[in-house]
């Protein structure tokens, strides 16, 4: 794992029209790493992913991958220098089957996973691809909405509450996916409110309140400040 | 003479025949209407003043240039959609997340500045455009004498449809195009360039809207009013389609223009109402329209 950051956001202010959502944050990802966000709900965990991927648009600071500014590109650009987004809600599209839904997104970059390797890391999927996206199951959905992005050829993915709503075996297949991609050298940025699940894949966390990074520790001390984090995150 | 119903048979045939044309029409037009409403959001004012142009570009071409029917139904659709992408790109594109009302408002008074320079330039009144040599005459179908022109603008009216349809169904253009209607910002996040996709689509309906003008020079004359006499009748097959909805379109513009046909037969009086009444029921009872999809 190299040290310098593959990720970088310096100072990252953001706006929801007149109201300013981020305040400074400063945030660093190295390749390969994953790095998960913790916060209550508000605190701009998933604002901070939105504003780096681009699509809230009114923004000030900072954000560099592999050194190039990302901050004056249209989000599209920013799709095509290696970032793949997984938002909350999934985004399947509705008018599409499985197989379409996976097929859609074009390759940005070497390396997609074929649609073979998909079916293979994600046998459920091969057993739907016919059926519309919207008639899988949460975890079928969140299933493809990850695959989606593999497919893609991105190196860095900004996944955003991946488990929530979904039942334990599924967070737990979930959970052996993220694993497989970190031995594949991905580079990852979680918003999780799940701890157990995040433990097992998180390098670092990031600790936010009111759009502001306030802590940041590394994984293996994620036990030793569960007093800590339950008192901040009222959990 | 042999009758159906008590009307005449060839007075039937040739009332379903017109109103298969004014389908082709409804159906072509309410298609460009529907992709474009399908993806920007726009309600196309301007539709009927881009059907009025590319029927006028046609006349042009052929006046000034001396450029026959075959070529226009290429140049002329080219050209309106070249105006279209401008007008997308520095007018539209700015009324994008604001209410449709801003759109609506815009392309209607684009739609009127268009009819207003064409009647200043041109006058009200329709200018003649022949039908190309190789398509006029008639033909002998057994039971009714078809115009061969007519016939023509059916079947390359379904030619149209049934590509397009393909295009947006069938095709990884088609796939952005119908997820991006869905969910554009996801559709952009995935590295497609969505504002070129939503250009692309303004010229593409508008240029449709084009190659339905040319297709009917030959039989209603050009006229720059033409546009505004149909585009009441084809929202109206949009509104009963379902907005946005294709399929939607291409069938409700062929249904309602023989339901019209045939309305003129039998109850003349109610053939100008017909479509408008079908709308409001449909309002009524699936307000999605019969193709499209309950928010």
């Amino acid at each position: 794992m190299s040290n310098q950051p593959l990720l970088e956001v310096r100072g990252l202010n953001a706006w929801y029209g007149e109201s300013h959502v981020l305040h400074g944050v400063d945030l660093d990802i190295r390749e390969g790493e994953t790095v998960t966000l913790l916060g209550r709900n508000g605190a701009g965990k998933t604002t901070t992913l939105r504003a780096i991927m681009g699509i809230l648009r009114r923004r000030q600071g900072t954000i560099r991958l592999r050194g190039k500014d990302l901050l004056g590109l249209p989000l599209h650009k920013v799709a095509q220098e290696g970032i793949g987004y997984v938002p909350e809600e999934r985004g399947i599209f509705a008018s599409l089957n499985v197989a379409e839904n996976l097929m859609l997104p074009p390759n940005v970059s070497q390396g997609g996973m074929s649609i073979d390797e998909i079916y293979t890391l994600f046998p459920n999927l091969h057993e739907r691809r016919s059926s519309q996206g919207t008639k899988l199951s949460g975890g079928e959905q969140q299933m493809l909405a990850i695959a989606r992005i593999l497919r893609t050829g991105a190196r860095t993915i900004l996944l955003d509450e991946p488990t929530e709503g979904l039942a334990p075996v599924i967070i737990q297949r979930i959970g052996d996916v993220l694993v497989e991609l970190k031995k594949r050298g991905m580079t990852i940025l979680l918003v999780e409110q799940n701890f157990r699940f995040a433990k097992k894949v998180a390098d670092r966390f990031y600790l936010m309140e009111d759009g502001r990074m306030v802590n940041s520790f590394p994984g293996h001390e994620l036990d030793a400040r569960m007093d800590e984090l339950h008192e901040v995150l009222g959990v | 003479m042999s009758t159906i119903f008590g009307i005449p048979a060839p007075a039937l045939y040739g009332q379903i025949l017109i109103g298969l044309i004014n389908g082709s029409f409804y159906a072509m037009l309410s298609l460009g209407l529907a992709v474009i409403f399908g993806l920007l959001r726009v309600i196309n004012f301007a539709h009927g003043a881009q059907y009025m142009l590319g029927a006028f570009a046609a006349y042009l071409l052929l006046t000034y240039a001396g450029i026959g029917y075959w070529p226009s139904l290429f140049l002329a659709p080219l050209l309106v959609g070249a105006v279209a992408i401008v007008i997308e790109r520095f007018m539209l594109r700015r009324l994008y997340g604001l209410d449709p009302l801003y759109g609506l408002l815009l392309t209607f008074g684009l739609a009127l500045i268009f009819e207003g320079a064409f009647r200043h330039w041109f006058g009200a009144a329709g200018k003649p455009y022949a039908p190309p040599a190789q398509l006029t005459g008639a033909m002998n179908l057994g039971f009714m004498f078809m115009p061969i022109y007519r016939g023509w603008v059916v079947v390359a009216s379904l030619f149209v449809c049934i590509g397009t349809w393909l295009l947006i169904e069938k095709t990884r253009l088609g796939a952005y195009l119908r997820a991006a209607t869905e969910n554009a910002t996801l559709v952009q996040a995935f590295g497609v360039n969505v504002p070129l996709l939503l250009t692309l689509t303004y010229g593409l309906g508008a240029a449709l809207a084009a190659l339905a003008g040319v297709l009917a020079a030959p039989i209603y004359q050009v006229s720059p009013l033409m546009g505004t006499n149909l585009i009441i009748i084809v929202f109206a097959v949009v509104v009963v389609g379902g907005m946005g909805s294709i399929l939607g379109a291409i069938v409700t513009g062929y249904v309602l223009g023989v339901l019209e046909g045939l309305t003129k037969v039998f109850y003349p009086e109610a053939s100008s109402i017909v479509i408008f009444v079908i709308m409001a029921i449909v309002l009524l009872v699936r307000p999605a329209g019969l193709f499209g999809r309950e928010e």
